[in-house]
């Protein structure tokens, strides 16, 4: 048993990496795999189903960690587009900042962007808990069915667009909801469950600090009232 | 024709990256080649010329007399115009009036192909893999102040040289484009009616000319891309190049991609981060995605 | 006093009862008809294409005693493991939700007995359905219902799904009485709620981005599995080379007839163009890339019987799908359902409570279904039997199979791939120039300048 496995990429192809990632990876059961060189390249560690702490250093490009299972994967840099796409359990760490789609149709799990996530951000998300440390930009949570999405600076325009039973939680400003998502007023357990992530996310916010946003349910049923919605 | 492709653009801040600029942007380009293996082009930025123009001209003649061109242009037209020929590229340099030297070319080289008129511009372009473009035409070479590139994914039976990126109209002015417009052939209309004339079918040489016909209207080239947002729909990133300047703009729906990187030497664009990768010092450049809507704009 | 035929009485060609019921509708509710199934005008369809099969200048092989093979492998591009079928014929992903968990499991019988395939839909895989489905491909769809990695590692192929013939360029939609308990808890959404699915995926945009998407599929099903590409029929030619482009091992082509379980009536007849006119031009683009028998084709929308699918064949399509044909086979539109005795039982009255008749309904969206397809009614549901449906099911393909084998050999081919668009005229000019075949008769194709 190895307790750190390096695997570079500048040396090996994501396929190569992913094919030890599926496999080898089961027999060699290093404690800790170690990425380097990812310089953009999409797909790395997609589609794990293990036990594994993973670190990708440096920049990443799209997918990275896509459908993630159990494993915990740290990206020491910034990433592209739909990471952890799908998720369903584990946890994916961004420690820079994340593009388009972070946490996309995720269904559980938990993703924690440390910087700024970008557009659409926990887009059709199914459950996963996200937490962003910076800000998210336009359309988060778009559709959003169920899970969580904790932003620690500001949304942008927006925010929870024809968003279903996810709820959305927003430190700084909001500069504008979408279709059917409104601010609510916090409660006991909304407190309870945003100190509960933050402690997880490991960041440093007091849940007191945060607004909830969810849906107002007026999109539920087809309606002439809300046609320009639809 | 929409245009799927990788986009990169590139501006350097100081001299000496302006000397090696062709070493630090080929990379970006051939990188982006798994977007758009079908064709690809750059257009270069040169420190302006105070009084000459250069045309940038191709044919699909790979063994073309550039020689012989540039001297029956100075016999008919009476100034000399030097050439500088790579393959079937050539740039010629001379202080002739567009208006004299496009329909000379026009009569008298009727294969030979204008790709970009201006005191610092000059396009190359061309179909096939973007690896063996930058090769033929020595792009690792290429010293000047800024740069946008292009690599396309084609869908028309033959690809031409004509539909490659970088679209230019007027002096010293080119778009690349990443995204498809919803609305291209009643821009184009428009533009038409107007007196504009086109050379393709391609959607982002409606949004070129739109921007070009603004700015000789008076606006600014940022006033013109907000007249542009206004009445082109569709989705789109677009990078775009004056003499002096290198500009971005995505639509407000964001769905094609674009990262920067800026350091106190370079600003350099591109549709995935991938292609910066190699880029010195990116490890402690500012990376960041541009805002839907925002217009970004950088002087050399 | 004036008579039907006067003038008094003459009906607006414009303003005629269906037009002036349709605004009278959008008067009184203030939103678009929602319905299932396809487009009910009439189109050129492959029902205008003939078979010039042999006399004198070609040979006919013995329908009853020389075998014309049928076997269909699709996804030989990249994957590993390609999808081996032994007849051209697949079944049309319908969703569970749309569908009731009996019919995804008769589908799944009744493919496996046939040697084909079954496809999932817009909400997820049913246990039942990977079951009885020998080979069952996995739909990724903009909504991703239910989508996740340990059904995505069962699958025999993806199908990545840009649109459907009857809705393209816009998403699904499934009204509240359908979702069920179940329903609700696979799609991870409350019970009873209108859903609008989107219509485009929510991690990418454009082929550029596709390519990389369909990359992450592959790696992480470790390029085992193909992957399909499928798309409602418009700009055919542009949108099938993209698919390529993007790295698809199959191009699935749904022309304007598909149907669906639910969506606005405006996308079901006005958008598309028919499935004849589509096929050429996907097989056009095939051929411009040099790709053609490297990328297989698929396609579908208002595919019936046996003839349908050999022109299809004939005219360069790989295989074919089938979602419309494959419900009417358990008993859509039919007067009754059969009981496990073999006993009918007429439900024209359940049809009229829909405000409907046998033959006319396309009420499919709200889940009322007199014969217990398309339903989630625990009421309804059991008037499909899984093995009943199963067994009508397998006879129905079984004799587009002997059909198109039938047609095969008339024309002298031993295989019905060997079918090609040269055995087939035209008995209308649209269906000429939109087939590209002579009009019949002549060797004029409109269009095309020959003569």
């Amino acid at each position: 048993m190895v307790s750190l496995k390096q695997l570079d990429l500048t040396d090996l192809s994501v396929r190569q990496v992913n094919e030890y990632l599926h496999g080898g990876l089961l027999e060699e059961r290093p404690a800790r795999v170690e990425i380097l060189n990812p310089d953009g390249l999409h797909s790395i560690a997609a589609g794990l189903d293990t036990e594994v702490d993973i670190d990708i250093l440096g920049h990443a490009g799209y997918f990275i960690a896509g459908m993630n299972q159990r494993a915990r994967v740290t990206i020491h840099g910034n990433v592209g587009w739909s990471v952890a796409e799908n998720i369903m359990s584990g946890v994916v760490r961004v420690k820079g900042h994340a593009s388009e789609c972070a946490g996309a149709s995720g269904h559980g799990g938990l993703l924690v962007i440390e910087g700024d996530a970008s557009s659409r951000c926990g887009i059709s998300l199914k459950g996963t808990e996200i937490v962003v440390g910076g800000s998210v930009g336009h359309f988060s949570a778009f559709m959003a069915q169920a899970g969580t999405l904790v932003v620690c600076g500001d949304a942008g325009p927006n925010l929870g667009d024809s968003l279903y039973e996810a709820t959305i939680y927003v430190r700084g400003s909001i500069h504008s909801f979408g279709a059917d998502a409104r601010e609510e007023e916090m409660q006991a357990d909304d407190f309870e469950k945003v100190a509960e992530l933050l402690s997880r996310a490991e960041m440093n916010y007091d849940a007191r600090e945060f607004k909830r946003v969810s849906s107002a349910r007026s999109l539920y049923h087809w309606n002439a009232d809300a046609h320009q919605e639809y | 024709m929409l245009s799927v492709c990788g986009i990169v653009g590139f501006l350097a801040r100081r001299d000496a990256d302006r000397e090696r600029l062709g070493q630090l942007v080929t990379p970006m380009l051939e990188c982006m080649a798994t977007r758009g293996p079908d064709s690809a082009g750059l257009a270069l930025f040169h420190r302006p010329l105070p009084a000459s123009r250069r045309f940038a001209l191709s044919t699909r003649d790979r063994g073309f007399d550039w020689q012989a061109l540039a001297e029956s242009c100075q016999q008919e037209l009476g100034l000399p115009a030097p050439v500088a020929a790579l393959d079937n590229h050539a740039s010629l340099v001379s202080e002739l009036q567009p208006d004299i030297f496009k329909p000379w070319l026009t009569s008298t080289f009727p294969e030979v192909h204008l790709l970009s008129t201006g005191h610092a511009i000059e396009i190359f372009k061309d179909e096939g893999h973007p690896e063996e473009i930058a090769r033929r035409f020595h792009f690792t070479e290429m010293v000047g102040t800024h740069v946008v590139g292009h690599t396309r994914m084609a869908t028309e039976s033959a690809v031409s040289p004509a539909h490659a990126h970088p679209f230019t109209a007027g002096e010293d002015f080119c778009l690349v484009h990443n995204g498809s417009l919803s609305n291209p052939y009643s821009v184009r209309r428009k533009l038409e009616s107007l007196g504009i004339a086109f050379e393709t079918d391609n959607d982002t040489e409606a949004g070129c000319r739109f921007l070009e016909w603004r700015m000789r209207e008076g606006d600014t080239l940022e006033t013109a891309i907000e007249v542009a947002q206004a009445e082109l729909d569709g989705f789109y990133t677009f990078l775009m190049a004056t003499a002096d300047k290198l500009v971005l703009v995505r639509d407000a729906f964001a769905c094609k991609p674009a990262v920067v990187a800026e350091t106190d030497d370079y600003v350099a664009v591109s549709s995935e981060f991938r292609s910066l990768a190699h880029l010195p010092d990116i490890k402690h450049a500012h990376v960041y995605e541009p805002a839907p809507e925002q217009i970004y704009s950088w002087s050399v | 006093m004036s008579s039907d035929k006067s003038i008094q009485r003459e009906e607006s060609a414009s303003f005629n009862e269906h037009s002036l019921f349709y605004i009278r509708q959008a008067a009184e509710y203030g939103l678009y008809e929602i319905r299932g199934m396809g487009a009910k005008r009439r189109v050129p369809s492959f029902d205008d294409l003939i078979f010039l099969s042999a006399s004198a200048s070609r040979y006919p092989l013995e329908g009853y005693r020389e075998k014309c093979e049928s076997k269909t492998v699709l996804g030989t591009r990249y994957a590993k493991q390609p999808i081996e079928l032994e007849i051209p014929i697949t079944i049309a992903g319908m969703s569970f939700g749309s569908l009731s968990a009996n019919v995804k499991e008769a589908l799944g019988q009744a493919a496996t007995q046939m040697g084909t395939s079954t496809t999932t839909g817009d909400g997820g895989m049913t246990p039942e359905e990977r079951e009885s489905s020998k080979t069952l491909v996995y739909q990724c769809l903009p909504s991703r219902y239910g989508f996740n990695p340990n059904d995505l590692r069962k699958a025999d192929a993806i199908e990545m799904v840009l649109g459907q013939g009857a809705k393209p360029g816009g998403g699904g939609m499934l009204l509240g009485q359908k979702v069920s308990p179940r329903v609700a808890q696979m799609r991870t959404l409350p019970e009873g709620i209108d859903q609008r699915s989107a219509c485009r995926h929510p991690d990418w945009t454009g082929p550029d981005d596709l390519k990389i998407k369909i990359e992450e599929l592959r790696e992480i099903t470790d390029w085992k599995i193909p992957v399909y590409v499928k798309m409602g029929a418009t700009r055919v030619r542009e949108d099938v080379k993209l698919a390529v482009k993007a790295g698809a091992d199959v191009v699935v082509i749904d022309g304007m007839q598909g149907g669906t379980a639910a969506t606005q009536q405006v996308f079901i007849e006005h958008t598309g163009i028919p499935t004849l006119a589509a096929l050429p031009l996907a097989v056009e683009a095939l051929s411009d890339m040099n790709v053609l028998g490297e990328v297989q084709l698929i396609i579908s929308g208002g595919i019936r019987t046996g003839a349908d699918v050999a022109k299809a064949l004939a005219l360069g399509a790989d295989a074919v799908s089938i979602g419309q044909g494959v419900l009417v086979a358990l008993g859509c539109n039919h007067h009754a359902y059969q009981r496990a005795d073999g006993e009918e039982v007429d439900v024209t009255a359940d049809y009229a409570k829909l405000g409907t008749a046998p033959g006319y309904c396309h009420h499919c969206h709200t889940g009322q279904c007199p014969v217990g397809i398309t339903t989630q009614d625990p009421e309804l549901e059991p008037r499909l039997i899984p093995e009943v449906g199963a067994k009508r099911l397998k006879n129905y393909l079984q004799v587009l199979n002997m059909e198109l084998t039938t047609l095969a050999r008339a024309c002298g081919k031993s295989n019905v791939h060997h079918l090609e668009k040269e055995d087939l005229a035209a008995l209308t000019v649209e269906a000429a120039a939109m087939a590209k075949v002579p009009l019949a008769g002549t060797s004029w194709i409109p269009g095309t300048g020959s003569v």
